[in-house]
């Protein structure tokens, strides 16, 4: 993945650059267009830090005509386009090109509306995902989705990533919390989809928008809902002598018709990366530590606690412990919401893999990755939200020393492949971005990927809208269209006919 | 005439590919069930998917099952019940309501028709649990997207490209599904004798409070008589349903008595005779009234449903009842289905959309029986159709009359 290769730049568009630059300035005045090299660093790569490329030039618009108008002149021209929001994504999503505008949507910062009783909050793109609860819990409601970024990544990137989070088994991932959007197509379109009713009508364009990467519109306005929350949450905090115990609890749980709040499991390296960080008294000489948080009323709560206890007891926990309080629950949480920078300290990188696989294959992917490990010579530690299979181990790599980062790539890949041969896919959340895309391949074949791209085309028929991301290769929308008609030649001897 | 019922998703593509070839449009059917739901189809050939069945796969633990898209839903629902889990966006039964009888309908007629019911607050809809499927696009091709994982944001989600799209996209051969336990136990309060107005306050208070309402759902005295087996008779019922574990139910419906008080007397209705109230409520059972009078059913903000039907009732006569809230409103018309004015009142209270769900052939060959889009959206539409069916092979003018798409002037906006 070192090797990627982007599209390559359009000559025309950089030839014209200055000119490029001044239109932009005219379509957003004041302090929105910046093209000086040493303010566009900034800008330069997203979460995915290995990719680095300063764009043509960044263009911050305020208004839902500024971004229109700025899609349908680059449409016009043929100019690339990359949209950003906080620029959190950890799969390169928002990767600049040469060529392209960045459009940067982080000035769109405002809650348009608060709704109680429909229990919907309209807020521009920009806004933060924490920052939507923050605007409603003073009355007691929240928006249930909570990626690990939510204090920096903004609500229009979680549409565009179908973000999830340590809650999403129970609550469910941005699309199912997503009422409607208003989007600017790449023509310069704005469309509305969906909106404070349930279900969006005629085609489910709203579904196909979450999670489509920036390749697809520009989100200008989202409709979310927002829950009341939970009157009480505690966790049990469960260690096994193996990770198939472990495995084996979470199913039982499952099993059993209970649907925790959280369900999160970290492996022995893990356990001692974060205890040794924030000591929040993890057993030691545990191979899988289980974080089984429950919420609703407290009667609730303590009636499922009994029970999640007998199932941890049956599969041979050697200890569990249940949060007496508000401060122990947070400590329980404290290791694993820190199990990512507690990893940094032991290693100077880290590499962040998000596979999914069904939950029964984890022992088998864990004794997979720990041959992997012991091929390339560099470690792994994992953490993993158990309730729905979504793994994401951390490869261990020190960046200064050559060939490393390649080889820890070369690992992540071989994960990824393993997670997609037990029947689970490459991306659980963070994306395909650039980081997957070549191995795209592993999971759909042409056809699919035809159809895909054919979406695609129905959107933006030139393919300027965030060119060389979650495709592995980019085909023209007139190919794409072509029919090869096939079969047919007979009435089907084959088939049952009345 | 001819009438392919393939038996395997080979057969699908084979059947498919013919009448790419012969450029001859087919009928996608499994049981019919919706067949009357929709603008009346004019092709000389079906495909029909009734006998492409089968669960694939089933695994409890992982929340998991994929079947062929012909597989009867009521074999599935069945299966799960089993084993203690189901569908939790319980997709309604059009059967009845639409003159045909209860129990019928495919699992892939599921997802083409985004099925939904009560718990639609609380659970969503089959998009919301739709994990993967495989299917045949108008091209002739067979593809696949998604996977058996609940989480998974590999490539576009063209799983839920098909939610609603009443097989104008794609033939679906193989759809997987999340499924959920079902609730231990579940119990209804029915405060009795509100107004529209005043129920549509009593939901509100209840939805926003700690107590995790399943299902809210408001019927007038005129129509509370169709529903329960008459048990209700007398006196509209605001109803409520709390699902969960024995203590949990327990306790929170003891809260949402103290909560509403206040609005009216408070009736308690527990298990089946719960169960059996919400079937009728998610299947449109007051109105399943064997007659083609046009039933509309009109998704929108739920906080103005009743504010929408006083004024649609200042101009025209209309049974109505609310569930989600008032989120999704059912309306009977006498018999004009009056839908320009309709969809003018939905516009002007918040927006969302209405469609027409029953109504006689020509009626639904004459009006738009799904909301009329705006231009820049229904270009949008058909750009995706001709994406997946250039040659308009699927269902042609099922969802938007041939030819053209179906636009409302911007002006109306």
């Amino acid at each position: 993945m070192s090797g990627l290769v982007m599209p390559a730049p359009d000559q025309s568009t950089l030839s014209r650059r200055a000119e490029i630059v001044a239109d932009m300035r005219i379509i957003v005045p004041g302090e929105g267009v910046v093209d000086a090299v040493n303010e566009m660093r900034a800008f330069e790569s997203d979460g995915l830090t290995a990719y680095r490329q300063l764009p043509l030039v960044v263009v911050l618009p305020e208004t839902v005509a500024q971004v229109s108008r700025i899609l349908k002149y680059c449409d016009d021209r043929k100019i690339r386009v990359v949209p950003r929001g906080s620029g959190t994504s950890l799969s390169g999503g928002a990767l600049p090109l040469e060529d392209a505008v960045l459009l940067v949507m982080s000035r769109f910062n405002r809650i348009l509306e608060i709704d109680y009783p429909n229990r919907t909050v309209i807020a521009q793109p920009g806004v933060t995902n924490l920052g939507i609860t923050t605007a409603v819990e003073q009355e007691g409601f929240y928006y249930a989705p909570d990626p690990s970024s939510q204090i920096a990544c903004s609500i229009g990137g979680n549409v565009a990533e179908n973000s999830g989070g340590v809650h999403s088994l129970k609550y469910g991932l941005t699309a199912n919390n997503v009422l409607g959007i208003e989007m600017v197509l790449m023509n310069g379109e704005v469309i509305r989809l969906g909106g404070k009713h349930l279900d969006s009508e005629g085609y489910d364009l709203l579904g196909v928008m979450t999670g489509s990467e920036g390749l697809l519109g520009v989100v200008t306005e989202v409709t979310v809902r927002i829950l009341r929350k939970p009157e009480t949450a505690r966790a049990l905090l469960i260690g096994f002598p193996t990770s198939e115990q472990g495995g084996q609890c979470v199913a039982d749980i499952i099993g059993a018709g209970i649907i925790p709040g959280g369900m999160e499991m970290m492996d022995r390296p893990a356990i001692h990366a974060a205890e040794d960080f924030v000591h929040a008294g993890y057993p030691r000489e545990c191979e899988a530590l289980l974080i089984v948080e429950l919420d609703g009323p407290g009667v609730e709560v303590d009636h499922l606690i009994g029970r999640v206890e007998a199932i941890a007891l049956k599969n041979g926990s050697t200890t569990c412990r249940i949060s007496q309080s508000e401060q122990e629950r947070m400590t329980f949480w404290a290791g694993r919401k820190a199990a990512f920078p507690a990893v940094g300290r032991i290693s100077p990188d880290y590499y962040c893999m998000d596979g999914t696989i069904p939950r029964k294959e984890l022992p088998r992917v864990l004794a997979g990755m720990r041959e992997l490990s012991e091929q390339y010579g560099l470690g792994v530690a994992n953490v993993f939200h158990a309730g729905d299979g979504n793994l994401h181990p951390l490869i261990l790599y020190d960046a200064n020393i050559p060939g490393e980062l390649d080889k820890a790539e070369n690992f992540g890949a071989d994960i990824l492949r393993l997670c997609v041969k037990v029947g689970g896919v490459l991306t659980g959340e963070h994306g395909v971005g650039v980081e997957k895309r070549d191995l795209m391949p592993e999971m759909f074949n042409q056809i699919d990927l035809d159809q895909q791209m054919r979406v695609k085309c129905a959107f933006d028929p030139n393919h300027l809208l965030n060119p060389g991301k979650v495709f592995p290769q980019l085909r023209r929308c007139a190919e794409l269209g072509r029919m090869h008609i096939s079969g047919g030649k007979l009435p089907f001897p084959d088939i049952p006919r009345f | 005439m001819t009438t392919f019922t393939p038996t395997s998703p080979t057969e699908t593509l084979s059947a498919v590919e013919w009448a790419l070839a012969n450029e001859s449009p087919l009928e996608i059917l499994g049981h019919g069930s919706k067949r009357g739901l929709g603008r009346p189809l004019q092709t000389e050939h079906t495909l029909d998917l009734s006998q492409l069945t089968g669960v694939t796969l089933y695994e409890p633990e992982e929340l998991v099952l994929s079947a062929r898209a012909g597989t009867p839903l009521a074999e599935i629902e069945k299966l799960l019940a089993d084993h203690g889990q189901e569908l939790a966006f319980e997709p309604m039964d059009y059967g009845p309501l639409l003159g045909g009888v209860a129990g019928r309908g495919t699992i892939g007629g599921v997802l083409a028709a985004n099925l939904a019911g009560p718990r639609r607050l609380k659970a969503g809809a089959a998009r919301d649990h739709i994990l993967g499927i495989n299917a045949v696009s108008g091209r002739g091709e067979a593809f696949k997207s998604g996977g058996r994982v609940v989480k998974n944001v590999t490539g576009y989600d063209l799983s839920k490209a098909m939610a609603g799209s009443w097989g104008t996209l794609a033939v679906l051969t193989d759809v997987t599904f999340k499924v959920l336990p079902a609730a231990e136990t579940e119990v209804t309060l029915a405060i009795r004798g509100l107004f529209d107005e005043e129920a549509a306050a009593a939901m509100a208070l209840a939805l926003g409070s700690s107590e995790e309402v399943s299902s809210a759902a408001h019927v007038p005295e005129n129509l509370v008589g169709s529903i329960a087996g008459g048990a209700l008779k007398g006196a509209s019922a605001t109803l409520l349903r709390v699902e969960g574990f024995g203590p949990s139910v327990a306790f929170r419906t003891k809260k949402l008595i103290d909560l509403l008080k206040n609005a009216g007397p408070i009736d308690e209705i527990s298990g089946d005779a719960s169960k059996a109230l919400w079937r009728d409520i998610r299947d449109c059972a007051p109105f399943a009234d064997g007659t083609e009078r046009p039933v509309w059913r009109v998704s929108m903000a739920p906080s103005q449903a009743h504010a929408m039907v006083m004024a649609l009732r200042m101009e025209e006569a209309t049974d109505a009842f609310y569930d989600w809230q008032g989120g999704l409103v059912w309306l009977r018309m006498q018999a004009d289905p009056e839908a320009d004015l309709l969809r003018r009142l939905v516009r002007k209270f918040g927006g969302g959309h209405a469609t027409l769900v029953r109504a006689n052939h020509s009626l639904r060959a004459s009006l738009a029986v799904f909301e009329p889009q705006l231009p820049a959206l229904a270009g949008l539409s058909a750009r995706l159709k001709e994406q997946f069916d250039p040659k308009g092979i699927l269902n042609p003018g099922r969802m938007v009359p041939l030819g053209k798409s179906a636009t409302l002037a911007a002006s109306n906006e």
